[in-house]
């Protein structure tokens, strides 16, 4: 109640503001972003000029129409006129709406060229839609990795207080350096997605069989906020984009990071994993990609997500649990995983469900390790 | 020809009693009576539907229910106000007022107007029973895009399929009978040029639904292959194409927007010339401009469409196509007001929603504009700024000239008439709620909120809070709608033949009694 109340008494205040043009200027939280690039930038101008032509027409229409109901009302003793047509009139605004709409659709024209442009990129990024998270891929230093909502269950639940970026926030954002083209590729894995960054005035969908493009060149450093903007299932709303520009060097300092980290990991497989390094990394792994719909219980929601606690599969079938990983299972919204995690990722959080919630008792606890798995993709490759 | 028509006039030819009356008439009344209760009905299962989803939305964070069935809500709501309220809400209106506005006894082909009623109930039955299975109702929005509706869909899709392919029949059956009853059962003299405007909208609107209804048929059969028969349409692993189910979605669904308000144009021009006492400005104006507006709806599509990925030269078509329906649409607007201008002007109910409509449909229009700049629309597509624009093209739109048009008809439906005051409040009530809802929807939109999200960011929490409480006022009203309505048909001050000054001059419809004999004109009237 008191939140109800503190919000009504500030639009009381708010109310007249809304309506008048101001909530329109520049730098208002109630308007489009302005955005950073040359695009945006010019996008929004277009908005602008199309919003005040949009004003003035309705300022018009709607003071004839008024002063009409005013001036002509029956209580004040009008008596109506007898005209039912007047071709002059009629031919006159059919040709000033025609010069209106052409008075739009020059700049409008010229802005579209502008933004569409799908020549190659200094640095060609693929983005991969997946349910429900974002995968970025450098293409010219062959790294990529996922992005996924940072905000906890908790701050969504409303158990803890929300923080300043709630649902806006990710653990890992695309890295982009400023002043350089920058050619987006965007495609979808599962369903359709939409990529959107406000501030590059970019949104283009991803989907699935397709490879979009757009560009962006950002001339400063900072982070900007996006979203998805294709209904794409449960957790559409829990799918931020989080795009971070920085200077040249400190770009490449990242991709070297990221490209050492791909090298130790490949390093990595090749090891002897202990089922306690496979459980410590399964579980991690378990709670950013799979609790969603499983849940951190492995109780899942029947039965649109299967359990995963005392099933079949997780409890004595090893294989299958392998292939259900690897292929994903048609027509469900289990996903393919085998084809964008690594096999270490893959063989620890198998092993990680089949020792969770006494499965491990309950069944044969067996232990997969990163070698079963290219054991797995060898056989497939034959 | 009088006949044949006198020969039925015998009196004793009146309703059946009973449950009977209603399950098998074949009266263009009852039927319209049918269309119109079921619509209203509707109105509120759909209504409900809204406000779980504004109650969600209230405030930031998860608290009443969980994202997947709030998608659930979304998509029954957009499905139930589209095909279940809006739609029939038209043909009831069009049932009852049809045959009095050309002289006909009745519709031309009875027994298909019953069986096309009683479709949509089975329909909607269907529909909605998906809600209490085990695995929820579609949850896809209701533009079901694929794969999410396909591969990535409840099983209940199923159901889904199977009752839109019999709202289709429904509504292909009841365009089939409109438009031969348009065209065989005109009293003499009425030429097609002095058909009222109402006629003339329902005339363009069922020939866009007979085009159209079978698209919608053939993209969800394409969608049952793909889910249970292995075909590839929409499945891009096996060569399909996603984008494909958009382009037939919205080659049907841009027409589909139109269906939706071309009624309310004609109930809207009869109501500003009744209380205008003026004849309205530009009839053959308007007729050429509904008649525009339903050719260009099909050559406009895509607009829909303007992020998926298209070459610029077709970016630039679908934008050209579109801002040239605003032509059409404007001189509508100004045919209203110039109707208006010099005129003799009071303020009854219908009056005051037909006014409200003009005002707000065109802020409709103007964002309606704004959307079809590319460019620009890459920031607002599928933000909040496209649910504000159709929300007010389609609310104080469409449903604001249904009730107009209700008020204005139903102390001849009556013969009582409702009851002014209380009509008034209703108006200033469902007026003001519509704008606290709605408009601010532009702003959280333009500020980056992403359309069909059951949570969001805290900088949109302020608006959101409001928009609800909008909402919230908006629906409760609508009880005092129901209320008036129930009242007016128990009670009320004897309605005259003509209902209103002047109206006698203005159609044949205001020749009959209030109410009017069962069989409308048993004897046809002779227009000059
Ligand atoms: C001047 C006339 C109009 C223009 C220029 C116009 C333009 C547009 C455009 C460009 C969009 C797509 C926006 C986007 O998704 O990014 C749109 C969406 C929509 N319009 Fe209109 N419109 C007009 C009138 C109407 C009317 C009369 C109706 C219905 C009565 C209507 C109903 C809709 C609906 C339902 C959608 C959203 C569909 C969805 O995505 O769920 N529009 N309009
Ligand atoms: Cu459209």
């Amino acid at each position: 109640m008191a939140y109800f109340k503190k919000v009504l008494t500030k639009f009381i205040f708010v109310i007249p503001f809304l309506f008048s043009s101001i909530a329109f200027s520049e730098s208002s939280d109630y308007n489009m972003k302005v955005g950073v690039t040359e695009v945006s930038e010019s996008i929004f101008e277009l908005h602008m000029l199309i919003f005040w032509i949009c004003v003035g027409i309705g300022v018009i229409v709607f003071s004839i129409m008024f002063w009409s109901l005013w001036k002509y009302r029956k209580s004040k003793g009008a008596v109506a006129a007898d005209f039912d047509d007047n071709l002059g009139l009629e031919i006159g605004w059919t040709v000033a709406a025609t010069l209106v709409l052409i008075w739009m659709a020059v700049p409008a024209t010229q802005v579209m060229v502008e933004a569409y442009d799908d020549a190659e990129g200094e640095i060609n990024i693929l983005i991969t839609g997946h349910q429900w998270k974002w995968h970025y891929e450098y293409l010219e230093d062959e790294v990529g990795y996922f992005s996924n909502l940072s905000t906890s269950q908790e701050e969504i639940n409303g158990d803890v207080p929300k923080g300043e970026f709630y649902l806006r926030e990710v653990d890992e954002p695309l890295v982009i350096p400023t002043n350089t083209r920058i050619r987006f590729l965007i495609t979808g894995n599962d369903v359709i997605h939409s990529w959107w960054v406000p501030d590059f005035a970019v949104k283009q969908d991803a989907i699935p069989g397709f490879i979009n493009t757009a560009w962006t060149n950002v001339p400063e450093p900072g982070i900007f906020r996006g979203a998805c903007t294709e209904l794409c299932g449960i957790k559409h709303a829990f799918m931020p984009v989080v795009v971070r520009a920085v200077e040249r060097e400190e770009f490449d300092a990242f991709i070297a990071q990221k490209v050492t980290l791909a090298e130790a990991e490949r390093l990595l497989t090749s090891k002897n994993w202990t089922k306690e390094e496979l459980m410590e990394r399964g579980e991690a792994f378990y709670a950013t990609n799979c609790a969603a719909c499983h849940q951190a219980g492995g109780q899942g929601i029947p039965p649109v997500f299967p359990a995963l606690q005392g099933s079949q599969v997780a409890m004595n079938d090893s294989a299958r649990h392998i292939e259900i990983l690897m292929e994903g299972v048609q027509g469900s919204a289990m996903a393919a995983f085998g084809e964008s995690y690594s096999e270490i990722d893959i063989a620890s959080v198998i092993t990680y469900t089949r020792q969770a919630w006494d499965n491990d008792t309950n069944g044969d606890g067996v232990i997969v390790t990163p070698q079963d798995i290219v054991a797995y993709k060898n056989r497939i490759d034959l | 020809m009088s006949t044949v028509v006198e020969s039925h006039d015998h009196g004793h030819h009146g309703p059946a009693k009973g449950l009977s009356r209603w399950l098998f008439t074949t009266n263009h009344k009852d039927i319209g009576t049918l269309y119109l209760w079921f619509s209203f009905i509707m109105l509120f299962i759909g209504g409900s539907m809204a406000m779980v989803i504004r109650a969600e939305l209230f405030q930031p964070g998860l608290q009443i229910v969980q994202p997947e069935f709030f998608n659930q809500m979304t998509t029954n709501h957009g499905l139930i106000m589209v095909f279940g309220v809006i739609m029939p809400a038209f043909v009831g209106l069009a049932n009852w007022m049809l045959p009095m506005q050309i002289g006909a006894p009745d519709m031309a082909l009875p027994r298909l107007n019953n069986l096309s009623f009683w479709l949509l109930p089975m329909a909607f039955g269907i529909l909605i029973s998906t809600l209490f299975m085990p695995e929820g109702g579609p949850n896809f929005g209701w533009t079901f895009y694929a794969p999410l509706s396909t591969t990535y869909a409840p099983s209940t899709v199923n159901f889904f399929i199977f009752s839109v392919h019999v709202m289709g029949v429904s509504s292909i059956l009841g365009s089939i009978n409109i438009i031969t009853t348009i065209f065989n059962m005109r009293a003499p003299g009425m030429t097609l040029m002095k058909m009222p405007l109402f006629v003339w909208s329902w005339l363009i609107t069922a020939y866009l639904l007979i085009a159209v209804m079978p698209v919608l048929a053939g993209v969800v059969t394409m969608m049952l292959m793909d889910i249970n028969f292995g075909t590839s349409f929409f499945n891009a692993a096996g060569g399909g194409d996603p984008v494909l189910f958009q382009h037939v979605f919205w080659f049907f669904g841009h027409p589909e927007v139109y269906i939706m308000i071309l009624p309310a144009f004609g109930i809207v021009s009869h109501i500003i010339e009744t209380f205008s006492r003026k004849p309205i400005f530009g009839y053959s104006s308007m007729v050429y401009a509904m008649a525009s507006i339903a050719i260009l709806s099909f050559v406009v599509w895509a607009h829909h469409m303007f992020t998926v990925g298209m070459p610029l030269a077709g970016e630039l078509f679908f934008m050209y196509s579109t801002m040239l329906i605003a032509i059409p649409t404007g001189v509508k607007v100004f045919n209203w007001v110039a109707t208006m201008f010099r005129g003799s002007i009071t303020f009854e109910t219908p009056m005051l929603f037909s006014i409200a409509f003009v005002a707000l449909f065109t802020i409709g229009g103007f964002s309606g504009i704004m959307l079809a700049i590319v460019p620009a629309d890459f920031q607002y597509h599928d933000t909040y700024f496209v649910v504000a624009h159709f929300h007010y093209v389609l609310v104080p739109g469409a449903l604001f000239g249904i009730i107009a048009g209700a008020y204005y008809w139903l102390p001849k439906w009556t013969g009582n008439m409702y009851d002014e005051t209380l009509g008034k409040l209703h108006f200033w009530l469902t007026f003001i709620s519509v704008n606290v809802t709605f408009f601010p929807m532009h702003f959280v939109g333009l500020a980056g909120m992403p359309r069909r999200y059951p949570d969001y960011a805290l900088q949109f929490a302020d608006f959101n809070a409001l928009i609800s409480v909008g909402a919230f006022m908006f629906g409760l009203t609508q009880l005092l709608f129901l209320f008036i309505v129930i009242k007016c048909i128990k009670s009320g001050k004897q309605a005259k033949p003509e209902v209103w000054e002047g109206a006698g001059e203005l159609g044949l419809e205001w020749t009959l009694t209030s109410p009017p004999p069962y069989h409308s004109f048993s004897i046809q009237p002779q227009v000059k």
